[in-house]
């Protein structure tokens, strides 16, 4: 399979990556060079085989299921989440008009 | 007195509990070493208050009697940990003034160990790179050079680049990388150093800035076997933030390590015997078979079958993971923002990550996105997932026979910066040898074997089962102490 002009600005669309006409027309050889050497992965007979779920066997934890079980990654530290924040009003994230 | 940056963390440690220097010395004579050395590029930030505060702990630790397992260590940690109150941007753009409001879990263990932080260590963005020349902070040049008079500034690999050249150039005695697919053990290869990247689920990813979650584990960097033991020691443990974190316990590397290898078994993997690779490095390689004999191991020939697909899975693997990783670099909540003129929510989403990434992660993000794009998925994820099990169960096979694989690091030795960096494709083939380990989870590690005709470092690699550091580590040390590898780069920075 190999990658025309229109899919990879479909693609960037989709990763929400801004690109200009000549920066798709760069990236249409790139992606199929790369596209291109994974695609030997197709002569592997892999009918008989399951996909990798994890590569160290391990059991899904549960935590306890009480508010703020973790202090770090709990509530109450909304100056902390927003610290970084580009824009911030009100105690939100700050973002353009979304409705007009 | 001996010049302490030439010390050892072991070196350093004992001699501070001796009473031979103070912790202060130690720090101070480090800081002098990084503020030295900006022509090498080796930190984004430096952070000499971080290591005067915590070595002037140590000393007063020390008066006190109660010393910690690190004290008097400073160390670098790589941009891709998240430290509190110091700018953490993963060497990328878009990062760039993201000053965390916490601290890893691997980076806070060294810390309560008694460690302090030279600085934030210079890498590839997002650690997606073999060179260091993907970085929004500029490539960091290895303080190696050719012999003959070629001046042509090298690679230090990638992407804990900054880390490798930062302890080959005697900043740091020891620091944090991070390995995805070789980006600890390939530029300790390119510099002279050991590394070593642990069982997946050893060392807790909270707080690391994410590149492909399945394969990314922390390690530790260092001049030597025994340093990156004690290291990985006050690094690896059971973490709940990381819920794919090993709930065991931490094994005593340090006090474990021997080199007596009688009873062990090393395999030599037929398939990484790769067309094109250096006499040097085939050379090294059997130099490495003779010693590992030498220190009592059996050499049996093994075969890992699907080693030639393991590249090809892994630019299918981590450039999904990535890009669903890194859709959270959005504008919003933290980092770069870019609001063209009038623009909407989603023009500044694709505004800011135009913007904000490199050129490298643009790439694998685009990669990404279509494998897993609705149509190709089975065809290449599902299918890539099926081949890293086959890659798996390949090794699983091999530990019927033998208990440790000895390979090259890389294919090369380290390349001159640019020589590669127009061609994606060549710069992948660096990690030829260290994907297929990552991809099965495993531990591994690169000990400085030699040097090449140009007199650069050459590394050997070793590949454990499964929670056997202590097996990887015992063969790395019964290298090292026969390689005797003692040569430095000679200082022009």
């Amino acid at each position: 399979m190999s990658v025309d002009h229109a899919t990879v600005r479909k693609i960037a669309s989709l990763a929400r990556i801004a690109a200009s006409d000549a920066e798709v027309e760069a990236m249409v050889p790139e992606l199929n060079n790369i596209l291109g050497f994974v695609e030997q992965l197709g002569e592997v007979d892999t009918s008989s085989v399951e996909p990798m779920t994890a590569v160290i066997p391990n059991t899904q934890r549960l935590r306890d299921d009480v508010v703020n079980a973790d202090p770090l990654t709990g509530g109450g530290v909304q100056s902390k989440v927003l610290a970084n924040a580009p824009a911030r009003e009100h105690g939100f994230f700050g973002v353009p008009k979304v409705i007009e | 007195m001996t010049e302490l940056t030439n010390l050892t963390i072991a070196q350093i440690r004992d001699g501070f509990r001796a009473g031979d220097f103070s912790a202060r010395d130690v720090a101070e004579g480090f800081n002098a070493n990084v503020a030295a050395a900006k022509l090498l590029n080796a930190f984004i930030v430096e952070t000499p208050d971080h290591a005067l505060a915590a070595a002037d702990a140590a000393d007063k630790d020390r008066a006190a009697g109660t010393l910690k397992p690190l004290s008097g260590v400073p160390i670098g940690m790589k941009d891709l940990f998240a430290t509190k109150g110091v700018q953490t941007t993963a060497a990328s753009h878009i990062l760039e003034g993201f000053v965390p409001e916490y601290e890893s879990s691997v980076s806070q263990k060294l810390w309560d160990a008694g460690a302090g932080m030279l600085g934030k260590l210079n890498m590839d963005q997002f650690a997606m790179g073999s060179s260091n020349e993907t970085s929004y902070f500029g490539n960091v040049i290895s303080p190696w050079r050719r012999g003959g008079g070629d001046n042509a500034p090298l690679t230090p690999g990638g992407s804990s680049g900054g880390s490798a050249a930062a302890i080959a150039a005697h900043l740091c005695p020891g620091a944090t990388g991070t390995d995805t697919g070789g980006s600890i053990r390939q530029p300790a290869s390119f510099a002279g150093i050991a590394g070593i990247k642990p069982t997946y689920g050893r060392c807790s990813r909270w707080g690391i800035v994410a590149f492909a979650s399945s394969l990314d584990q922390a390690g530790p960097m260092a001049r030597d076997v025994q340093d990156c033991a004690i290291l990985l020691e006050n690094m690896a443990g059971f973490d709940p933030k990381d819920s794919t974190s090993l709930n065991m316990p931490v094994p005593q590397w340090e006090a474990g390590l021997s080199a007596d290898l009688k009873g062990k078994r090393i395999g030599i993997p037929k398939e990484y015997r790769v067309d094109g690779m250096p006499a040097e490095i085939d050379a090294l390689w059997e130099q490495g078979i003779a010693w590992l004999k030498d220190a009592g191991a059996e050499i049996v020939s093994v075969s890992l079958p699907h080693t030639k697909y393991a590249l090809p899975a892994y630019y299918i693997v981590a450039p999904a993971e990535a890009s669903s990783n890194l859709a959270r670099y959005d504008g919003v909540r933290y980092g770069l923002r870019d609001l063209p003129d009038g623009a909407g929510l989603q023009d500044m989403y694709a505004a800011t990550r135009a913007a904000g990434f490199g050129a490298e992660v643009k790439r694998r993000i685009m990669i990404g996105t279509y494998v897993l794009s609705a149509g190709f998925y089975d065809a290449y994820y599902t299918q890539a997932q099926k081949v890293r099990t086959l890659i798996a169960r390949d090794f699983d096979a091999a530990w019927e026979s033998c208990d440790l694989l000895l390979t090259p690091t890389a294919p090369s030795a380290a390349f001159a910066l640019g020589e590669k960096s127009d061609d994606p494709l060549a710069m992948y083939l660096n990690d030829v040898f260290t994907v297929p380990t990552s991809l099965a989870g495993l531990p591994a590690m690169s000990v400085p074997g030699g040097l090449d005709a140009g007199g650069l470092p050459l590394g050997l690699q070793i590949i454990g089962k499964a929670f056997d550091e202590q097996g990887v580590l015992n063969a790395g040390l019964a290298i090292e102490q026969r390689a005797g590898f003692a040569a430095r780069a000679e200082k022009w920075w």
